[in-house]
């Protein structure tokens, strides 16, 4: 087959990369660049829009003796992963940039632009397994829970994963690791990327307002319906934070208050005690179908944050735009914007963007 | 493989290998007073008047430079410096719209670190310079220019400029007149008396000789200030130790390469002409850029529409042939070509563009295995270049 390497410049990809070579494929290294305005190099162990991540993966083609292009993607990135990031937080959601990077540029207009060129599939460093089943290509969970990235890419459909593979997501990184030295990579000991690569800083809510500008509003106690603070931007938060409040008023008993609810018309930040953010009935919107659909009263799985873990949960009904689940325990920090992705064993079934959530009483 | 990249770099001659590779194994310093340092600094004086002989300057005005780039560093930085010395007002560079990033890098450098002021002279849709407007910009402000800057041949479209013409304008005004003639050197005739230009750029590497060696033929009465600091090696304008064995590289190759003019023009004109007509005719919307016949012999441009040129260049990269998007590189990523835009042509038809460039070893057989594969290639990238706008 003829396989286009997605390679990010780091050690997961390069790897991903190899084991496509050595399977016999017909390779060509391609390295995206995000930003049209490369920093020249990263920043502590952040960042993927780098001129050195492009020089590494550059080198690492060299090594593996494969054809090499940056690919231009600056627009598609902006318009499809960085401004539906503002947007998102400008509307009191909370995104994962991760996944809509995935959905929008690397399963999308990369593909696309890949399967035009006359490639067959594109090949990335993301941790997570793809098994041909009877319903057709399915997505699992990596084999190292530390790494596994099937979360992220929960939002992918037939289509996409029938022209993607995923050669690392049988292996641990440290393995991985291992294996990029013995194949003489250089890049076998360059550290994790963490975080968001177009804030290389990571200071998120710095990026948000000075994108989206001080639009500050009134902190409220959520029980007492107070006024206890006043903040610079709504979108500066999340559900579930608890740190940067600085209330001057402390609650009525004593204990820590955290962000329960956002309300962006009024520019209003909610805040309670932490009983207020457990829930236990998600409503989610456009269900995307990774392997076999949902049908109510279906048990699965779900998984609502990148590295967050697996709680049981009941399907309650479902239809093509919208999907309503319960968990037997509660669930804290959910916030409108998430992806929760479900699970059938290690399989992942599909997901939904989460709308709302509230709390159904004890059970 | 084609290789129809040969503006970029090209082929060297043999006899500029051995030449290069017989003096790279011999001992001496060209500054040096002893029998090695003599016999290398004679080395370096016959290549100068290799050149001296081939362009028709004196020996004295070949000042050898690390390349392309540096001899044009230092005629602008270096120039502007000598004349706003003699003169404050002096603070305008004019270059023309479309020159090399060589050319207007340290031009607008010169424009955020000293206070220089870039003046560009416009150019018509198909490369050439504006010669009224430029009449107008040297007429209107001739006491506050500090030399004029205009490309011999243009690196991307191939359009050659009147550059005889434009010395004439200057010379009204005693303004001095740069060019950086890097792509044309080999390929026009040039005759640095008779052009009348004061300095003009060449480069190793674009006619046969090395990589690393260039020089600036600089008129014997302009002293610049230098851009490099040191041993004042070459005339006190440039310093560091002169490269021997790169020098007597040069030397054969601007001989052999300007010698061979008449013959070289000829086969690749040939090439260029059965070249455009061949891919206007299988490719009926392919737009050739530039001016049919006033241009580089070697230089053939095209847009082609609804593609980009990164993608077309991959693929012809695959299928054993080797261009050029022709434009600047910013860690490896396009940009649409600030030539193209000057010469008024849009930036979605602009990013369509590739530059194939013919040099020594090239032959009809290329030509022809470049059309067999361009219909399927130009069809593949114009479906790449529709998943763009889905956007």
């Amino acid at each position: 087959m003829k396989i286009l390497a997605a390679l990010s410049g780091g050690v997961d990809s390069a790897v991903a990369a190899a084991r496509v070579v050595a399977a016999g494929h017909e390779v060509t290294g391609v390295h995206l660049a995000l930003s049209a305005n490369p920093q020249s190099f990263r920043s502590g162990a952040r960042g993927c829009c780098s001129l050195e991540d492009s020089r590494d993966a550059r080198r690492a083609s060299d090594v593996l003796g494969i054809p090499f292009y940056v690919w231009d993607m600056a627009e598609e990135f902006k318009a499809g992963v960085v401004d539906d990031f503002l947007a998102e937080y400008s509307e009191g959601r909370t995104p994962n940039p991760c996944l809509r990077c995935n959905e929008k540029i690397k399963f999308s207009a990369l593909l696309d632009r890949a399967i035009a060129l006359g490639f067959d599939a594109v090949a990335t460093g993301h941790y997570a397994q793809l098994v041909n089943g009877s319903n057709g290509v399915e997505l699992h969970r990596a084999v190292d829970p530390l790494k596994d990235q099937s979360y992220v890419l929960g939002v992918l459909e037939q289509w996409q994963l029938e022209r993607a593979l995923f050669p690392i997501g049988d292996t641990t990184k440290p393995e991985i690791r291992k294996e990029a030295e013995n194949l003489d990579l250089l890049v076998a000991k360059k550290p994790d990327s963490h975080d968001i690569c177009f804030i290389p800083d990571g200071d998120t809510a710095g990026f948000l307002q000075s994108r989206l500008g001080p639009q500050p509003g009134k902190i409220v106690d959520a029980v007492s319906g107070d006024v206890v603070g006043a903040h610079q931007g709504a979108h500066t938060f999340t559900i579930g934070q608890r740190r940067g409040l600085a209330l001057g008023t402390p609650a009525d008993d004593g204990t820590a208050r955290y962000v329960t609810s956002i309300d962006v018309k009024t520019k209003t930040v909610f805040v309670g005690p932490p009983r207020l953010l457990e829930v236990n009935e998600v409503n989610g919107i456009k269900p995307t179908v990774t392997t076999t659909g949902f049908e109510s009263g279906q048990k699965l799985g779900v998984q609502w944050r990148a590295h967050g873990t697996e709680v049981p949960s009941e399907i309650v009904s479902v239809t093509d735009n919208d999907l309503t689940f319960r968990t037997d325990e509660f669930l804290r920090g959910v916030a409108p914007g998430q992806q929760a992705v479900f699970y059938d064993g290690d399989r992942v079934a599909g997901s939904v963007m989460i709308d709302s959530a509230r709390r159904l009483g004890e059970r | 493989m084609v290789y129809l990249d040969h503006a970029a770099t090209t082929v060297v001659f043999p006899e500029v290998i051995e030449i290069m590779t017989k003096h790279l194994s011999e001992v001496g310093n060209p500054s040096s007073l002893h029998t090695s340092g003599r016999a290398a600094r004679k080395t370096v004086e016959i290549a100068r008047e290799k050149i001296s002989t081939a362009l028709n300057c004196l020996p004295g005005e070949v000042v050898f430079t690390s390349g392309g780039t540096e001899a044009n560093n230092l005629a602008i930085k270096g120039l502007y410096w000598l004349r706003n010395a003699q003169d404050p007002r002096r603070k305008k560079i004019v270059i023309s719209s479309i020159e090399h990033h060589a050319v207007l890098d340290p031009a607008q450098w010169m424009e955020q670190m000293e206070n220089a002021e870039v003046v560009f002279g416009p150019v018509d849709e198909l490369g050439g310079i504006d010669l009224e407007a430029l009449r107008n910009i040297i007429e209107n402000d001739a006491d506050e220019i500090a030399l004029i800057s205009i490309m011999f041949a243009n690196n991307e479209v191939g359009t050659v400029q009147p550059i005889e013409e434009i010395v004439a304008l200057a010379k009204k005004s005693s303004i001095p007149v740069h060019t950086d003639a890097v792509q044309a050197v080999g390929a026009i005739e040039i005759d640095f008396k008779k052009l009348g230009v004061d300095a003009l750029t060449l480069s190793g590497h674009k006619i046969g000789g090395p990589m690393g060696i260039g020089a600036l033929i600089l008129r014997r009465e302009f002293k610049p200030v230098p851009v490099l600091h040191g041993g004042g090696q070459e005339r006190e304008v440039r310093s560091g130790t002169i490269p021997t064995h790169l020098i007597a590289a040069l030397g054969e190759a601007v001989k052999i390469s300007t010698g061979r003019i008449a013959e070289h023009r000829e086969h690749l004109i040939q090439l260029r002409d059965r070249m455009i007509s061949g891919i206007e005719s299988i490719i009926p919307d392919a737009v050739l850029n530039g001016d049919r016949t006033n241009r580089l012999p070697g230089n053939v441009h095209f847009t082609f529409i609804g593609c980009e040129g990164d993608a077309l260049l991959m693929l012809l990269d695959a299928a054993q042939v080797e261009c050029s998007t022709g434009s600047a590189c910013t860690a490896g990523i396009p940009q649409p070509s600030h030539v193209l835009m000057n010469m008024g042509i849009s930036e979605e038809v602009a990013v369509g563009a590739l530059r194939f460039s013919l040099g020594r070893t090239s032959s009809l057989g290329d030509i022809e295995l470049l059309e067999r594969i361009l219909p399927e290639t130009v069809e593949r990238a114009r479906r790449a270049g529709k998943t763009r706008q889905r956007l």
